[in-house]
């Protein structure tokens, strides 16, 4: 982000603050023209969706704090008190509360386009690291917001993913009771947990900055994932970027809509309309939709301990993923094998958030730990062998030979070329 | 560092090295403050102790109190209860440990633990499960009449506080 200004306003004013500050500069640079891949598929507009949903969430946020009061006595009557008093209220937290989990379903499509073109390798682990960061940020956030209604599940989730640290040899409880502030989850706990929820998306967005700052320094990987070679193989970021964000943007708020207007509840649990009660557990306790796959892992293995550790494995094992995929093809459209072995992945992640929701015992035991299994051998040996012994087809020379028709028709004509590669 | 050639520390190495040591206590003494108010504090720790009257507790019954924001079961056992509990061979158990050790001496009637499973924190349910103890209803785990693990995956027994009778009816908890 050097400071020598390429962008000259016509307005005199504006130049004049130009010359002093470049900001129209970092702008015009970063949003208007900045050369984006011309094959770009809607799969790479959830990197917009993701930055407009961080903005709703911090905005639906800051507004519900103005009513919310975080004690143990009070926390739950002050959310009723949003629901039925508040102008708005209703809407305002079922846009957060619905808006954390459209948040995830965009993260998790961003992310398995990232695994399945390849985005995470050279020269991109920078970039792809500060997500796995990001994706952290959010887990824990979206945990400790979770708690703040202080229902029966809020409380429960509390204790339960709390407890996850006393699995620690020796310093186990002395962390946990550390994290509580007592002997057990509190009022204190919810405190912490209220400040912390509030501290984390404005992390989460001083993280994303880099995030585009780093995309920004080595460029938008793309269907092909072949470098970009000239300036053929690219088109402006506006119009032709932000058209196609702004479609994505508007489809998947029509799903986020719907949710908030139509089964705003869905997706939540009856029993955390309960106020929260040390003195008894709900009998069937389940984390969030977005958790669930995790939730299995942790079950999955009968050692306390060891539960713990492949659950929080099974997030690390992403940073680690551009130096165990061995392939030097990006995209998994020339990569054969590897394109199976990606589904395959897929619907064990899913089924994997299936088993999560059921309770622990036969044959829903075994089917958790075969895909436990997969999960981790998919990042510890598939990709490393596949590598080594799959053969990839053969790639085209740039994205303009891959999309645009022989001879150098006119663009239009180029976007409406059949994808011959997919 | 400062350039120069020779192979001995200079004056100046000690100043970075006593700065850079200085400035090191420095910011662990600043940051402790921060960490350590996170801990229970003093309000918490005043409700650490907890009196409990036994009097009303009826034989084959268990009671919940709170101590220190959990729940503590106090079970009056029946003789069949205790002798099933002093049954079992040790060889058994997952957590092995007599009922005479969670006990105190001439107060065998009187169980007392913490009611919290010893796996992720939920609160078992009495009188349930196939030991006649509790019975954990979120995965499953099952206590005996001695409040030990029987089935995983809690990996521990519940948990004994400490406690003591200040008089035959009188139990103090912590």
């Amino acid at each position: 982000m050097s400071g020598h200004s390429s962008y000259q306003p016509q307005n005199r004013l504006l130049r004049w603050f130009e010359a002093r500050l470049p900001v129209g500069w970092l702008i015009h640079s970063s949003f208007v023209a900045y050369p984006t891949p011309r094959n770009l598929n809607y799969w790479w507009t959830f990197g917009g969706i993701l930055s407009f949903m961080l903005t709703v969430q911090i905005v639906t946020g800051v507004v519900l704090t103005m009513h919310f009061t975080p004690t143990a006595t009070q926390a739950f009557d002050s959310v009723e008190h949003i629901m039925r008093d508040v102008n708005y209220g209703w809407l305002l937290r079922y846009l957060h509360a619905n808006g954390g989990s459209m948040f995830f379903l965009a993260v998790y499509i961003h992310m398995f386009r990232g695994l399945y073109y390849g985005s995470y390798k050279e020269p991109r682990e920078v970039l792809w690291i500060l997500g796995v960061i990001i994706f952290f940020l959010m887990m824990a956030s979206a945990f400790m917001g979770y708690v703040l209604p202080w229902g029966q599940m809020s409380f429960w989730a509390a204790t339960v993913i709390t407890n996850l640290f006393s699995a620690i040899p020796i310093f186990g409880k002395g962390i946990t009771e550390w994290l509580w502030g007592g002997y057990a989850v509190d009022n204190p706990t919810l405190q912490r947990f209220f400040s912390l929820h509030y501290l984390l998306p404005f992390m989460i967005a001083g993280v994303v900055v880099l995030h585009v700052w780093a995309l920004h320094v080595v460029g938008q990987n793309n269907p092909t994932g072949i470098d970009v070679k000239s300036d053929k193989d690219t088109v402006p970021f506006t119009p032709y970027a932000t058209a196609k964000d702004g479609f994505a943007l508007v489809c998947f708020l029509i799903l986020l809509a719907w949710f908030v207007f139509y089964i705003p509840n869905y997706l939540s649990h009856p029993d955390n309309y309960i106020p929260a009660n040390p003195l008894q557990t709900p009998p069937h306790i389940v984390p969030e939709w977005y958790f669930l796959p995790y939730y299995a892992i942790l079950r999955a293995i009968p050692s306390k301990l060891i539960g713990v550790i492949a659950l929080f494995a099974s997030i690390a094992v992403l940073a680690f993923l551009p130096w165990l995929d061995t392939s030097k093809v990006r995209s998994a459209r020339y990569r054969p094998l590897f394109r199976q072995f990606f589904w395959i992945f897929v619907i064990c992640c899913i089924g994997l958030g299936y088993l999560g929701s059921k309770q622990p015992e036969g044959l829903y035991v075994i089917a958790a730990r075969i895909l436990t299994a997969y999960y981790f051998l998919y990042f510890l040996v598939i990709l490393p062998v596949l590598g080594l012994i799959e053969r990839p087809k053969a790639v085209p020379a740039s994205i303009s030979e891959a999309v645009l028709p022989k001879g150098g028709a006119p663009v239009a004509a180029g976007a409406a070329a059949p994808d011959r590669n997919g | 560092m400062a350039a120069t050639d020779t192979a001995e520390p200079s004056r100046r190495d000690f100043l970075y090295i006593a700065t850079a040591a200085v400035g090191a206590v420095g910011a662990a003494a600043t940051v402790w403050p921060l960490i350590s108010q996170m801990n229970p504090d003093a309000s918490v720790l005043a409700l650490a102790l907890a009196e409990v009257d036994l009097a009303p507790i009826a034989e084959g019954q268990i009671v919940t109190v709170k101590w220190r924001g959990k729940p503590v079961f106090i079970a009056h056992r029946t003789k069949k209860e205790i002798e099933e509990a002093r049954a079992v061979p040790l060889a058994q158990l997952i957590d092995p440990q007599s009922d005479e050790a969670r006990v105190k001496k001439g107060h065998e009637q009187w169980l007392v633990v913490v009611g919290i499973c010893t796996h992720l924190g939920c609160v078992p349910l009495g009188h349930q499960g196939s030991y006649g103890g509790w019975f954990c209803p979120c995965h499953g785990s099952e206590y005996d009449t001695s409040g030990r693990v029987r089935r995983s995956p809690a990996p521990y027994n519940l948990e004994v506080p400490p406690y003591e009778f200040a008089s035959d009816t009188l139990v103090r908890i912590g």
